[in-house]
């Protein structure tokens, strides 16, 4: 063989997805997809009220009915450990309530699980559920943040004085009280970070299948970290050896975080297993996903600004409760604390900051990391905080923002919360192409022109930055977090020269099997389509912590390049062998080995895999086989950055916000693949829109989910979408070998706040300051209507 | 998402349906059940049986010859793909379009979504503006029963647990009638939080002459708003005569939905302004 041109490189080009030929023709494999021999099925009885004592459950009903092979109650389960509480608010102390695999003499929120029926069929186990007595005697309820902190609300834990689980800060509190007392301008807003729902299209599942003669597990999980549910579940809920669990992660139909942490049916199918001696099965309902999967943000923040006439920030106090459920979640300690708290200076230079954070108890499910995860309530208070201050001076929120900046010269760069430092940025940069893009000083006529005609047109910015790639372990563990965040990657040559990496990271949209191809083939020279990218299997694959936080390219990404490392040092050492030449002779390139200078003088990749594989012919003291694995703890995280700008018309009538361009520009650093990161960015900025218009999980005062079903929970259609025109700036980051900073979150921290600060500015004409999410057209509405009154 | 357990029939007439009906008070009718099925999922309906009319010759279609007849059992797809009814009768045909999606339009039926009398239905309220007739067959032999008094209240129509709706007629429209369908459509569940159908009728000089302005979604059942059918009849129905009676819209309306989505004063506000863009695009004013 002859080396060629060197090959023209896939890092950087937008190559379509592979995974999505198998997907869209159906040939995915879900969970529900997977049917075992013997196969027995799970329904589980969820409590009906908020809160109460069980005084009895009887299901001898239940149990004669026809295919049911058990039912199990909360004394069935009693020696099981609770689940363990894994992100800790750091520094403080935590209050710590989880659950337990069925609720045992008290129910906390509406979905509690209180008994469970095993049958033959699906049908057979729904029939028996409904022959299940329960007795129960209500207690009174609380839904709300705050209010569940008050004197006389009603008390869900023993050890959790106020419902309060932790009470944590960040800041300086004396110098936001000084700023705050010498400032020219000083605005006070509560705010209000509605809760939401994951609602992903396939809700979750938990398959558990034992073998008695070996004593091994097998789980199918919705899982985004197959590695810690099986760490997790062998170290703190089944005190089962952990090789002896095998946890399998199949293709999975959206999960925006909620398929993180560890639940209740995970374990509990396993038990039921070992029990029954059969493979056992659970598919949630789609109103079960409501009532019982982990649920997103649902912050009340109080925000007192000091501000100079000019529009400079000189303090901000943020007082938060952050509503966290029955229980605490798996990572429900860290998201309203490193997430949230160390972030709300956002993209700016502001010299006191105060950030006081409530974690409480309430009788709603739990809340835990929801796609953003702690950067979109802080994106969204820092940047209504900007647009409130440009609203009180009646300047340009354009302005103010360029004036608050973090110099681009700055970087890296302290805020003075106990963040990392921000790696790197140029935020001017940022909102000046957003500007370019979107025509901003035709954009303020029109909207002149259109108010005149009586209409309300309004523009919102969102400037913002988020953490991601979150893992330099020493950092994470100082904040709480009970383990390491690092990743992993292995990378094999097979004897036939095709290549397989496996990752610990777990992709579940994110495209990795594409990306990570296209990295692998660059960097050993292979062909795209001799890699396969394997995942999802704890016994397939390396440890690693999964697929969340905007991480997967930046840590595990790295681990993977890292790995090629190797494994192209020691083809060219095999290389240089079998070409009679130095180790610095040799080149790579295009599937081949070549001596520098005399491409002709070359070995082909295939022989050079078969040689090392086999293992004859080897340079003296080299291992036969290229195989290597890299675990990578990066030194800081990222911090990718943008502006976003959105235009909206508000209809007078009926309340209505539509959508009328949506400009984002984007820095996530070096692209791999355009393609996937543009995907990336439209998704999350619908699902950010979907927050800021829509979303709205709704409890009543007695606890009861109102908006259970996708009849009242109103997710985003694309129907109801503009085009969205996407542009991006690059900023590298140091931070890993790549230069990438992460893309999988900024859609949704950027556009929910662009959305709001729209809406706002289409409506300052009738003197509305501020109004709480959804901006629903029965709220924006009323709020007008009133808003003329006055 | 698993329904209780439930027997099914099939039957081929409508006589055997009424009998099986007699025999089993659980029974129940299924027609596209694309209400019925989600109730039953939830297991907020659990019939013991279901007595399916899709095996029943002649309840499906639409005849348009001056008057309508549409057959129970047409779906809102073949109900659609009606030119002529889409001519003479644009309320209820606007409102067939604004059902769902697709697949919901391909199995959801007229007569199913008019027995149903959800109280946020889309067509109902074309079918009282059009002031249609149900034909219902029971036990006692058919009947006739008028718009006005088929919607009693929510989920519930005059019909008999034992009759089954067969068709429903439309009187042929006087000279010059038209007629539009406007909604506010909600974000999640897609059903009208106010729909308003107006079915309006002039004299040769441009007149008025009549009018039936029909709401749902913001009502309990389809309501014809009087104060706007007055108002609007004897003008010359140009924007500021829409103006003017939509104006009227909460006039004998004596309760309006409300939820949390949605409170009753944004409901009844919506009206009005559904109740002029109705009337506005049935009189084709810009
Ligand atoms: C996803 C989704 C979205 C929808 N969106 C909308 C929307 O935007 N607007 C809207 O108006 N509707 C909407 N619907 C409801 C839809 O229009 C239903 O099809 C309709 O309400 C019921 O018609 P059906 O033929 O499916 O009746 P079924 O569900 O089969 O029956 C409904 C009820 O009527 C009774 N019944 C049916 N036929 C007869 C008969 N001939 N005689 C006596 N009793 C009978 C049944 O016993 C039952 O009680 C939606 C439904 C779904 C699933």
């Amino acid at each position: 063989m002859t080396a060629t041109e060197p090959r023209e490189k896939l890092v950087g080009q937008a190559i379509k997805r592979r995974e999505d030929p198998r997907l869209v023709r159906g040939q995915g494999r879900y969970m529900d997809d997977i049917v075992l021999p013997g196969m027995a099925h799970v329904k589980i009885l969820r409590s009906p009220l908020a809160h109460a004592r069980i005084r009895n459950v009887d299901t001898a009903r239940a149990a004669e009915a026809p295919g049911v092979l058990g039912v199990y109650t909360g004394a069935d389960f009693a020696d099981v450990n609770a689940l363990p509480y894994a992100w800790q608010a750091a520094g403080v102390d935590n209050h710590v309530n989880t659950p337990r695999i069925l609720a045992v003499d008290e129910v906390h929120w509406v979905g509690d699980p209180i008994a469970v029926v095993v049958a033959e069929t699906p049908q057979q186990a729904a029939d028996a559920r409904d022959l299940i007595d329960l007795d129960l005697e209500a207690l009174p309820a609380v839904v709300d943040a705050e209010a569940t902190t008050h004197n006389g609300a009603p008390q869900l834990h023993e050890n959790a004085l106020n419902n309060i689980a932790f009470e944590w800060d960040c800041g300086d509190e004396a110098g936001v009280e000084g700023a705050i007392g010498d400032a020219a301008v000083r605005i006070s807003q509560r705010i209000r970070n509605q809760r939401l729902i994951a609602t992903p299209i396939e809700t979750r599942g938990a398959i558990g299948q034992y073998d008695a003669g070996t004593d091994e597990y097998t789980f199918w999980l919705s899982s985004q970290a197959p590695h810690v549910h099986r760490l997790v579940m062998a170290a703190f809920v089944l005190g089962h050896p952990e090789e002896k669990i095998r946890v399998i992660a199949p293709d999975m139909g959206g999960a925006f975080g909620s398929k993180i942490f560890m639940y209740t049916e995970y374990p509990l199918v396993g038990l039921l297993a070992k029990q029954l001696g059969r493979p056992v099965k659970w598919i949630e309902e789609r109103e079960e996903h409501a009532l019982a999967t982990a649920q997103g943000r649902d912050h009340v923040t109080d925000l007192d600004i000091a501000a100079e006439q000019d529009g400079t920030i000189t303090g901000l106090r943020v007082t938060t409760w952050a509503n966290l459920g029955a229980y605490l979640s798996t990572a429900a300690g860290g998201i309203p604390t490193t997430l949230y708290g160390r972030m709300v200076a956002g993209v700016y230079k502001i010299p006191n900051i105060h950030c006081k954070v409530y974690g409480t108890y309430t009788n709603t499910a739990l809340v835990d990391a929801y796609r953003g995860a702690g950067r979109p309530e802080a994106a969204y208070v820092i940047e209504r905080v900007v647009d409130l201050v440009a609203a009180e001076l009646g300047m340009d929120p354009a302005d103010v923002r360029r004036k608050n900046f973090i110099p681009t010269e700055a970087f890296p760069y302290d805020t003075g919360i106990g963040m990392l430092p921000y790696d790197s940025g140029d935020y001017p940069a940022a909102l000046d192409k957003a500007l370019d893009l979107i025509g901003y000083s035709d954009l303020r006529q029109q909207q002149a022109d259109a108010r005149a005609n009586g209409k309300y047109l309004g523009i919102g910015f969102s400037s913002y930055v988020e953490v991601c790639g979150i893992a330099p372990t020493a950092w994470v563990t100082s904040e709480g977090w009970g383990a390491g965040l690092w990743e992993s990657a292995n990378v094999r040559v097979q004897l036939t020269g095709k290549v397989v990496v496996t990752t610990g990271s777990m992709p579940h949209g994110q495209g990795h099997e594409t990306t990570f191809a296209q990295m692998v083939s660059d960097g050993l020279g292979v062909p795209y389509d001799d890699i396969i990218v394997e995942y999802g299997d704890t016994a397939g694959t390396p440890f690693g912590y999964g697929t969340y936080g905007s991480r997967s390219l930046a840590v595990g990404g790295t681990a993977i390049v890292q790995s090629v490392e190797k494994i192209r040092d020691k083809i060219t050492k095999i290389a240089a062998h079998m070409l009679e030449v130095n180790e610095d002779e040799v080149d790579i390139d295009a599937g081949t080995a070549f001596v520098k200078g005399a491409p002709d003088r070359n070995v082909s990749f295939g022989d050079i895999a078969a040689t090392a594989a086999v293992g004859a012919g080897l340079p003296e003291g080299v291992e036969p086989f290229l195989d290597a694995t890299t675990y990578f703890d990066p030194p800081n995280c990222t911090f990718p950055f943008g502006t976003h700008i959105a235009v909206v018309e508000v209809e007078e009538d009926t309340g209505n916000v539509e959508i009328k361009r949506y400009v984002a520009i984007d820095d996530v650093g070096n692209v791999i693949n355009p393609l996937i990161v543009d995907g990336q960015v439209h998704g999350g900025i619908v699902q950010g829109i979907g927050q800021a218009l829509w979303e709205h999980g709704v409890y009543d005062d007695g606890g009861q989910l109102l908006s259970s079903t996708l009849m009242d929970y109103g997710i985003p259609k694309a129907s109801w979408l503009p085009m969205m025109e996407l542009d991006r700036t690059v900023t590298t980051t140091d931070v890993n070998p790549m230069g990438a900073k992460g893309a999988g979150e900024a859609g949704t921290i950027a556009s929910t706040p662009a959305i709001v600060n729209a809406v706002m500015d289409a409506l300052s004409p009738v003197g509305i300051k501020h109004l709480d999410m959804p901006l629903s057209a029965p709220r924006v509405w009323t709020a007008m209507q009133e808003a003329k009154e006055n | 998402m698993y329904p209780a357990a439930f027997d099914y029939h099939r039957p081929g007439s409508v006589e055997e349906v009424i009998q099986i009906l007699s025999d089993n008070p659980e029974a129940k009718i299924i027609a596209g059940g694309h209400s019925l099925l989600p109730a039953m999922k939830l297991r907020l309906a659990a019939p013991g049986a279901l007595v399916d009319l899709g095996g029943i010759d002649g309840l499906t279609g639409v005849a348009v010859n001056g008057s309508a007849s549409i057959g129970a059992m047409t779906t809102y797809d073949d109900a659609m793909a009606s030119d002529d009814l889409a001519a003479s009768f644009a309320a209820l045909h606007e409102a067939i379009s604004h059902v769902g999606d697709i697949q919901v339009r391909n199995r959801g039926t007229i007569g199913g979504s008019a027995a149903h009398a959800d109280p946020a239905a889309d067509t109902t309220a074309a079918l009282v503006a059009h002031g249609a007739e149900f034909v219902a067959q029971g036990p006692n032999g058919e009947r006739t029963i008028s718009a006005d008094d088929f919607f009693v209240d929510l989920f519930m129509t005059a019909l008999e647990p034992e009759e089954v709706l067969t068709k429903i007629n439309l009187p042929a429209p006087a000279d010059n009638t038209s007629s539009a369908y406007k909604k506010f459509a909600h974000p999640a569940s897609g059903y009208p939080v106010c729909g308003v159908a107006a079915v309006v009728t002039r004299d040769g000089s441009g007149n008025v002459t009549a009018a039936r302005v029909v709401a749902t979604g913001s009502t309990l059942t389809p309501t014809r708003l009087a104060g706007v059918e007055n108002a609007i009849t004897g003008t010359a129905g140009d924007a500021d005569a829409v103006e003017a009676a939509a104006a009227n819209a909460s006039e004998g309306v004596n309760e309006w939905a409300g939820d949390h989505y949605a409170s009753s004063e944004y409901r009844e506000h919506l009206t009005k302004v559904f109740a002029k863009r109705a009337l506005n695009a049935a009189l084709g004013n810009d």
